[in-house]
């Protein structure tokens, strides 16, 4: 393999993360104020199908992508509605959703089924993209993969640097303080929901609009994209950064799995399309081993070096939810 | 008061099941097809003939084992979404004995006893897999199960197209059929086998017995309850946890295991019918009350297999099915909401 294929095919994984990443961020956003979107898997899936609809109807991509981020809110705004205003369990109410969600996109996406559509042009960037390797790894994406790098930087700052950022990581961690402090935790936790919603939502179109160009119905390869967004929203930790670290090895290692494919004959490709899950298994034990009881048990009795190295890497690891996600929010 | 409460209840599952036609027929509208038509279509494919009907029973009986199985997992607090690889690795494991045994002079009566019990082994195992990672893991049973279903798919082809593949080359048709006297042998001319739907009904009793009138349910629903407070009044949780996951493990592997030896024959690649995911879903509808497992999964399994006749006829996709279903139980979830609050408020 020459520097010049490896180049684009490292292009290709930032492109391949960026809807990954916005479905991320989405989620980190609405569980850092307390609510867990399960219904991810399916949104995208609607919403690529939603989007894919209107920019063939309209031949307006931007229109495919609002309404993307529309269909995105609105699904939120159920669970929002479902979870901070009737206070019903949101792993039932977002389960429901993954399935209905999809079921409707398939139903309602028939009639496009393998149409042509538009498709999100690429963008050289003037100047930026002539810099040597630099240029043609980061600066001749589209659009959306620009706004994606520059999703990571806000949301970390948003949520790290500044006052209502701070507000955000309250209301998740203890939203009874927030209020006191004046925060209107009903009101915030609706509007992160909707906002993360819109954000995840948008993963759709970046598909059926660029990525994955097309709607293919049940064969578009969306399927199982959502969970392994929510599985690297816990392996980020709730932190943008180390969430969109985990986008990037995840859409790395998928396209190493593509690349080795052809000196691995013997596995058939729909084996290796589902790599990434017992790699999410993994990950997530990782991420969480640390905290288990047994584990603090033996690496008391090993001794003091090993445990100190054990105990650092496992810290290093470990990621804790915010202390009020999934649970309903009484001011009284 | 219980009286009127029992009425107000029914209220609003009937406004649910309103609300969920009303959106359903709203999507049809959406794609200009006729409502009530499809309905019709629905209502005749499951229900227009005794061939049609036991078609229903077969897709009955996985449904309600799996149903069954989670009730357990969710007595115990523990969202077992890894039961649709649990159903998976179930046929994987019947299938394996059977192909082990089938050209041996064994009576077939034994070997399909055998096949099935390695069925259950084989839920019971992908099960207990989901319930490590839980218990001494740290990884939540929503993403470990899930992860282990997608693995259970990816198996389930390399199988088909590696080690088990027909003679020749693969195919998504699956392996090679087993002989017809290793089928579980069916009712003169239908489909639907009596043994299978012995299994489901055995299995429903089972469990609602266990969870209803043993001194184990009880313990069982303490930990899903309170695991802490069922932990410090001395109730062996960890185990208890396992325990729930290997037994729902073990009915969702004897639905995977019928799949093979009365509904296909042999190993396809969808070879659970996403069973899992819809067992997931009645059990939310029933409120987790097993009396009504059997009502309702029968209800499901109707709208499954009537909606077949949707691109047939009305040229739609069957996936209003699943729209409907849904929909259904959103509502319902939506209505008890409500309901709880207006009770708050009051």
């Amino acid at each position: 393999m020459t520097t010049e294929t490896i180049i684009i095919g490292l292009a290709g994984v930032l492109a391949s993360a960026a809807p990954v990443l916005f479905a991320v961020i989405g989620e980190t956003i609405s569980e850092r104020a307390g609510v867990i979107n399960l219904s991810v898997n399916g949104t995208i899936i609607l919403c690529a199908m939603g989007g894919f609809a209107v920019a063939v109807r309209t031949d307006s991509l931007l229109l495919g992508f609002l309404m993307g981020a529309l269909i995105g809110a609105l699904v939120a705004l159920i669970v929002a509605f479902s979870s901070i205003t009737l206070k019903l369990s949101q792993v039932a109410v977002g389960y429901v959703l993954v399935l209905t969600t999809r079921d409707l996109a398939y139903f309602l996406g028939n009639p496009f089924m393998g149409l042509p559509g538009p498709r999100l042009p690429g963008w050289n960037l003037p100047l930026l993209s002539q810099i040597p390797i630099l240029g043609p790894l980061f600066f001749r994406q589209d659009l959306m993969t620009y706004l994606s790098y520059l999703l990571i930087f806000l949301a970390w700052v948003w949520i790290f640097k500044t006052r209502p950022g701070l507000m955000l990581q309250g209301i998740g961690e203890r939203p009874a303080a927030a209020f006191v402090r004046g925060a209107n935790v009903t009101r915030m936790r609706y509007f992160y929901t909707v906002l993360g919603g819109a954000l995840t939502g948008l993963a759709g179109p970046m598909y059926s609009l660029s990525v994955k160009a097309g709607w293919k119905g049940t064969i578009s390869g969306l399927d199982g994209i959502g969970w392994i967004a929510l599985a690297i929203t816990i392996f980020g930790g709730w932190n943008p950064m180390r969430a969109a670290f985990g986008a990037y090895l995840f859409a790395l290692l998928q396209w190493l799995g593509l690349v080795l494919q052809p000196s691995m004959p013997g596995i058939p490709s729909q084996v290796l399309q589902v790599a990434p899950f017992p790699l999410m298994i993994l990950t997530l034990l990782l991420v969480n081993i640390g905290n288990a009881e047994w584990v603090e048990r033996t690496l008391a009795s090993l001794p003091e070096p090993t445990r100190r190295l054990i105990a650092r890497i496992l810290r290093s690891l470990r990621a804790s939810p915010p202390a009020a996600l999934g649970v309903p929010f009484e001011s009284e | 008061m219980l009286k009127s409460k029992r009425w107000i209840n029914f209220i609003f599952q009937i406004a649910a099941l309103v609300l969920a036609l009303l959106f359903t027929s709203l999507i049809l509208l959406a794609v200009g097809a006729p409502p009530l038509q499809a309905y019709k279509n629905i209502l005749a494919g499951a229900f227009g003939s005794w061939d049609s009907f036991s078609n229903v029973l077969v897709a009955w009986v996985p449904l309600l084992l799996t149903t069954a199985g989670l009730l357990i997992t969710f007595a115990a607090g523990l969202w077992n979404i890894g039961v649709e690889g649990q159903i998976v690795l179930g046929a994987i494991g019947t299938t394996w004995v059977l192909r082990l045994l089938q050209d041996s002079s064994w009576p077939p009566a034994l070997i399909l006893i055998l096949a099935i019990l390695a069925g259950m082994i084989g839920g019971a195992l992908w099960a207990a897999l989901a319930g490590v990672l839980k218990t001494f893991g740290g990884v939540n049973e929503i993403f470990g199960g899930l992860g282990l279903d997608f693995v259970a798919t990816a198996m389930t082809l390399w199988l088909i197209f590696g080690p088990w593949k027909r003679p020749g080359i693969g195919s998504m048709s699956g392996t090679e059929p087993f002989p017809e006297h290793l089928w579980l042998p069916q009712i003169t001319d239908f489909r639907i086998s009596a043994w299978a739907l012995g299994l489901a009904i055995v299995g429903m009793v089972i469990v609602y017995f266990l969870l209803q009138g043993t001194y184990f349910g009880l313990k069982l629903k303490a930990v899903g309850k309170n695991i802490k407070a069922a932990f410090l009044l001395g109730v062996p949780t960890w185990q208890y946890l396992m325990l729930s996951f290997i037994l729902c493990g073990m009915f969702a592997g004897t639905a995977g295991a019928i799949q093979v030896t009365a509904v296909y024959h042999r190993l396809i690649p969808s070879i659970s019918s996403g069973y899992g995911w819809l067992a997931l879903l009645v059990a939310m509808l029933i409120n987790y009350q097993a009396i009504w497992a059997a009502p309702v999964a029968l209800f499901y399994a109707a709208l499954n297999i009537g909606s077949i006749r949707l691109p047939i006829v009305l040229k739609l996709d069957s996936s209003l099915s699943g729209v409907l279903q849904g929909m259904l139980v959103l509502f319902v979830l939506l209505g008890e909401g409500v309901r709880q609050r207006l009770l708050r408020r009051s």
